[in-house]
């Protein structure tokens, strides 16, 4: 993995201008981004007060809100998203698949058995579920990709998707057994599997951030590495790309990245699907620009989200994963208009 | 097809014959055709498993019925309770199963002989979800009636097929694309549904869950009706455009060259099949699997290369009264959904259908 980058083609001048600046410009949109989340609420808090609330803490409503709710909320958005839109790059690049997406691959429905087989037979709830939502996340994308991995031709994009599918449908099938015999797991599930932020604490966040901390620095080392995987892999192994090794560290960061994503917020639709896309439109195929851009620009769509959703009905909110859904689909079926699909 | 070719003289062309096959002829050959001895068989050992399923899930349950009663229990004759429960009850409920289950089976053929893909079915090009969203919409916005339902069902899943089929649509529709653009506006329909889902109290969204898993709990004649009827009226327009599903399947630009108009088959059939689909939904829910996977078993059962549109339908009947005998019984008392069932059986043997044909290096 030590191999020194051979970027695909050689980035034109504005591109190499464009993307130092872009990237600042992005930070900065995710701070205003983050400042809202903040800020914006049932109840408005100005940003003096939050700025307060960090600094000077006096223990009152508005500080306590902060404090709580708000900033913890934040932080994990912020996190989840930036997790989720480097996973989906990671998927793409590593599948040399545009559609690719950890919720395509199965990782949502494997989260989503393990959640109600805790909640069935342990009864478990809140943040003990994010263990088994990481585990089963894990379990479920590494059978899906040996399942499509099989085979003379390493995993194609439709491969990946329909072995995906066949797994969702079984795990699917589980989950309805148990819904439909209890029906308090129905009513955990219900919520969980909408893929929401709210009432999300620090401790959460503790426990899953080594996690996603060790994703995206394992995901930004493999940048390099991925540029070589994406030339084919017979150039990629004449350069002295270890193949097997990029694959499996890059496995290993999806299921690191997604795993603590889904089990901090559930599944959440389409982020890791699209980040991308936006993204190489403004630095172009190089991975070691991609990814951070996967990040910010992650991070920066599930904050938004997040906040619309706390404010687009009154009196109460619509969860981040209906939201992102909605901005996700009609994305994802113009790219499937514009594209020759010749090799699906 | 072909009124403007002379007949081959038998002599001739016995040996150009595809392998498998019989020819059998009238006298004077004014009606001849090839059978394959292996398709008949396995077609009358389906119907055969199939009413012998049917006979077993009336006889059993919680209160048994001995097999020499059924008989006189069918004409009314014998204990009350024998006849209630064998015609009220038992009878309705396999005969709705075998149905939805042959509706469903021709339905995924079509539609995966129209994608060219093992995995068209109405479940992945949106349909089902479409009438999923329908029906969770009239449950719990609209509180409405089982027969409101089924029309919000129905309505749904036509609509979001036909919009499926717009937005797939560039200088023609790709089997792909089509694929893929369903996946799309599932996504958007799935989160519609855990919207509404959340927002309802819980036994009214346990009732859309069991209703989104699909059921033939409690059904009675006028399913069996609706069910039959539809198939009645639906199945045979499929029959007829069956030969020229198979031609496209060869690829629209040899289809069209042995004279295949494929824009109106294409229309045809998929309207055809969504409407079926429609049927066997408005009645027991969307059920899963059964599409998907009763085209590709029978396909293997009778060895033929292309889609067997009568072949799917024994399948698909035979799968789902059989998948109903296991849902009844397994937990009994407790009465599964038979939607859990499919999905496990559909989902598992769809794992192994990949497993098996990607180690042959096929894609």
């Amino acid at each position: 993995m030590a191999l020194r980058a051979p970027t695909p083609t050689r980035p034109t001048l504005t591109r190499r201008v464009i993307r130092p600046i872009g990237l600042i410009v992005a930070l900065a949109a995710l701070a205003v981004c983050m400042l809202l989340s903040v800020t914006v609420g049932a109840k408005p808090i100005p940003a003096a007060d939050v700025w307060a609330a960090l600094t000077a803490y006096n223990g009152g409503y508005d500080h306590d809100v902060i404090r709580t709710l708000r900033l913890p909320r934040t932080i994990i958005g912020v996190f989840v998203g930036a997790a989720l839109g480097m996973a989906g790059a990671l998927m793409q690049a590593l599948t040399r698949n545009p559609l690719a997406e950890p919720g395509i691959l199965g990782i949502n429905s494997g989260a989503a058995a393990a959640v109600v087989i805790a909640v069935f037979l342990f009864g478990l709830s809140g943040a003990g579920l994010v263990w088994p939502a990481f585990v089963g996340a894990a379990v479920a994308a590494i059978a899906v990709y040996a399942l499509g991995s099989r085979g003379r031709a390493s995993a194609t994009p439709v491969r990946l998707a329909l072995a995906g599918t066949a797994l969702a449908a079984v795990l699917q099938g589980l989950i309805y057994g148990v819904i439909v015999l209890n029906d308090f797991v129905f009513d955990r599930i219900r919520f969980w599997q909408v893929g929401s932020l709210t009432g999300r604490d620090l401790d959460l966040f503790w426990q899953v951030a080594p996690f996603l901390v060790a994703g995206i620095v394992l995901t930004l080392a493999l940048g390099p590495s991925l540029n070589a995987i994406a030339l084919g892999d017979d150039l990629a192994a004449t350069l002295g790309a270890r193949i097997p090794l990029i694959r499996a560290g890059t496995a290993v960061a999806v299921i690191l990245l997604c795993g603590a994503a889904t089990a901090a917020a559930g599944p959440i639709w389409f982020v890791g699907l699209i980040i991308p896309h936006a993204a190489r439109v403004i630095t172009g195929p190089d991975q070691r620009w991609m990814l951070p851009y996967s990040a910010v620009l992650g991070a920066i769509l599930l904050t938004a989200s997040d906040t619309v959703g706390r404010v687009i009905l009154p009196g109460s909110e619509l969860e981040v994963g209906i939201i992102t859904a909605f901005v996700g689909a009609p994305l994802f079926i113009a790219l499937v208009r514009s594209r020759k699909m010749a090799q699906l | 097809m072909n009124k403007t070719l002379a007949p081959p003289r038998p002599d001739e062309h016995t040996h150009t014959r595809p392998r498998g096959t019989v020819a059998w002829r009238s006298k004077g050959e004014r009606l001849s055709f090839l059978l394959r001895p292996r398709t008949l068989i396995v077609c009358l050992v389906l119907a055969l498993v199939s009413v012998v399923a049917l006979v077993v899930s009336v006889t059993v349950g919680d209160y048994e019925i001995p097999l020499s009663a059924v008989p006189g229990a069918l004409m009314g004759y014998g204990e009350r309770l024998d006849v209630f429960f064998v015609q009220g009850v038992r009878l309705p409920r396999a005969l709705t199963a075998i149905g939805v289950g042959a509706a469903l089976g021709v339905a995924g053929a079509v539609f995966q002989s129209l994608s060219r893909n093992a995995l068209g079915s109405p479940d992945i090009i949106g349909f089902t979800s479409g009438a999923a969203t329908g029906a969770v919409f009239a449950i719990l916005v609209l509180g409405a009636s089982r027969l409101v339902v089924s029309l919000g069902a129905v309505a749904g899943g036509l609509i979001t097929a036909a919009v499926v089929y717009l937005l797939a649509m560039k200088n023609g529709v790709q089997g792909y694309r089509l694929v893929l653009v369903g996946i799309g506006v599932s996504a958007m329909l799935a989160s519609v549904r855990d919207y509404l889902l959340t927002r309802a109290e819980l036994t009214d969204a346990l009732g859309a869950q069991i209703w989104m898993i699909g059921s033939l709990n409690g059904r009675g004649w006028g399913e069996v009706a609706a069910v039959w009827i539809g198939f009645a009226l639906l199945a045979p327009v499929l029959f007829a455009v069956g030969q020229r599903l198979r031609f496209m399947e060869l690829g629209e630009d040899a289809a069209q060259g042995l004279g295949v108009n494929t824009r109106s088959t294409q229309v045809i059939a998929l309207a055809a099949a969504s409407a079926l689909t429609g049927a066997a939904i408005a009645v027991a829910g969307p059920i899963g699997f059964v599409a998907l996977a009763a085209p590709q078993l029978a396909r293997r059962l009778t060895r033929t290369g292309g889609t067997t549109l009568i072949g799917a339908a024994l399948m698909g009947a035979t799968l789902l009264v059989l998948a109903d005998l296991v849902a009844m019984r397994a937990l009994a008392p407790t009465q599964l959904p038979v939607g859990v069932v499919t999905a496990v059986i559909g989902g598992s043997y769809l794992i192994w259908l990949l497993y098996t044909e990607w180690r042959g290096g096929r894609a």
